[in-house]
């Protein structure tokens, strides 16, 4: 009805996606605390007198207040609280590795308004842990695939048979098994990894940093493959981003 | 719904960006109204801007002959390029009068969300420029969003080790405006690009 307020709501957010809408608004994706994935309207963003523009960049970790739409909502204020994204945006590496992250995070969360506030956490985590670039950024993608794989429950299997439980370690691995199997359940075609890729893929798993970043590149390579393989099994669609992650390190 | 031809113009109309049903079907009755003549001038510009109009085979600025005006002009400095992601971005450099160089358009920014990765842009094209030797300066005018910093990001990331000054537009305050009314990241980048008077 004709001024009748909607009701508005504030959340801690992070900025996923932002789209072009008309002449200066943006769509903007959200992965809140308490609401789950959001879209929302933002007017005038584009405007370079606009007050929040700024703040509503992908990867910025925001406070927002929202009113409640029938199709979406609108973004009525916006407060900075870590503009995650400009503090790797002048490494290109760790951006693309950023854009896999908040792709995952959006294709997890297929239902607007349904909470995830474990993938929230854990996207913010990654995210932060880019932008502190105390670790490798190709280490960080693949951990955060591999956990928001198994809070998704397709976590591959490590170190038990994928199929029939037989405890390993066993060294086949077939993605659409589920991870690692034994010698009598291995199916044609499953792949041999080195040990060492499935122990970094462990270590990745549980966020022990001090093992997986010991490891060799060719290993972490061929963990990158195994997990992008058992992730787009999984999401039967392959992530649009990443093909386009720089797996070079820094100058 | 309309019949025939005003709804097929409708619907055309309504497929423009930024125009819905209301601005379709108000645009499709003025046209109705219209004066034969004006329509005729309306068709014959929007027939001769798909016949005519191509990019241009240096820049990709748009043009209506190989090169376009401003690759044709020998007063402009062959020495300097200013990179934008599409032709509009030309015009509004332009508009500034400071800047006698060249440009050069990618058609895009890098958006891997979208799956527009390096590849997907002119710039290959842009590096083949650079390798002839001519330009020792670069200036990059991609937009100041997340896309364009990571596409300003990759360039400077291919270019430097060419030896090529590269240079990005300044971040900062708009011109007239209260200091007070500043986001947090446009003053701060402001602050990172002052300069001493």
């Amino acid at each position: 009805m004709p001024g009748m307020r909607r009701p508005l709501y504030r959340d801690d957010a992070l900025v996923l996606r932002v789209q072009k809408l008309g002449e200066a608004d943006r769509i903007v994706t959200l992965l809140t605390r308490q609401h789950g994935r959001v879209r929302a309207v933002a007017k005038g963003v584009r405007r370079t007198t606009s007050r929040f523009g700024a703040r509503l960049e992908p990867f910025s970790h925001i406070d927002v207040q929202c009113s409640e739409g029938t199709s979406l909502d609108s973004v009525t204020q916006v407060e900075a609280r870590d503009m995650l994204g400009r503090r790797f945006l002048t490494d290109y590496p760790r951006y693309t590795a950023a854009s896999a992250i908040v792709e995952l995070a959006e294709r997890l969360t297929p239902v607007e308004r349904e909470p995830a506030m474990r993938l929230y956490q854990l996207t913010l985590g990654a995210l932060r842990a880019l932008a502190d670039a105390e670790r490798p950024g190709t280490l960080v993608l693949d951990a955060y695939l591999l956990r928001a794989m198994s809070q998704a429950g397709w976590a591959p299997a490590l170190r038990d048979c994928a199929v029939c439980g037989e405890p390993g370690p066993h060294r086949a691995f077939s993605v659409p098994s589920g991870g690692v199997t034994c010698l009598n359940c291995r199916p044609p075609g499953a792949a041999h990894p080195d040990p060492a890729t499935l122990d970094l893929m462990s270590a990745l798993l549980v966020g022990d940093w001090a093992a997986a970043q010991d490891t060799e590149a060719a290993v972490q390579r061929e963990c990158a493959g195994f997990v992008a393989a058992h992730l787009q099994w999984h999401l039967e669609r392959q992530l649009r981003s990443l093909p386009l992650v720089d797996r070079r390190e820094p100058a | 719904m309309y019949e025939g031809a005003i709804q097929d113009l409708i619907d055309e109309l309504g497929r423009l960006p930024g125009v819905g049903p209301k601005s379709a079907q108000r645009i499709a009755f003025h046209v109705l109204a219209a004066d034969q003549t004006d329509i005729k001038r309306l068709a014959a510009a929007l027939t001769r801007v798909k016949e005519q109009v191509r990019f241009c085979v240096q820049c990709y600025n748009v043009a209506e002959e190989d090169s376009c005006r401003i690759c044709r002009d020998p007063r402009r400095r062959e020495d300097a390029i200013c990179v934008v992601e599409e032709p509009k971005d030309v015009v509004a450099i332009e508009r500034t009068n400071e800047f006698r160089g060249r440009y050069h358009v990618l058609g895009g920014a890098i958006n891997p969300l979208e799956g527009v990765g390096p590849d997907n842009l002119r710039i290959r094209e842009l590096m083949a420029r650079l390798s002839s030797g001519k330009v020792t300066e670069l200036i990059l005018a991609t937009d100041p969003n997340t896309e364009g910093e990571a596409t300003a990001t990759y360039l400077a990331l291919m270019v430097k080790p060419m030896g090529i000054t590269v240079s990005r537009l300044a971040s900062g305050l708009p011109v007239g405006g209260d200091l007070e009314y500043a986001d947090e990241i446009t003053l701060g980048r402001a602050f990172e690009g002052r300069r001493t008077l």
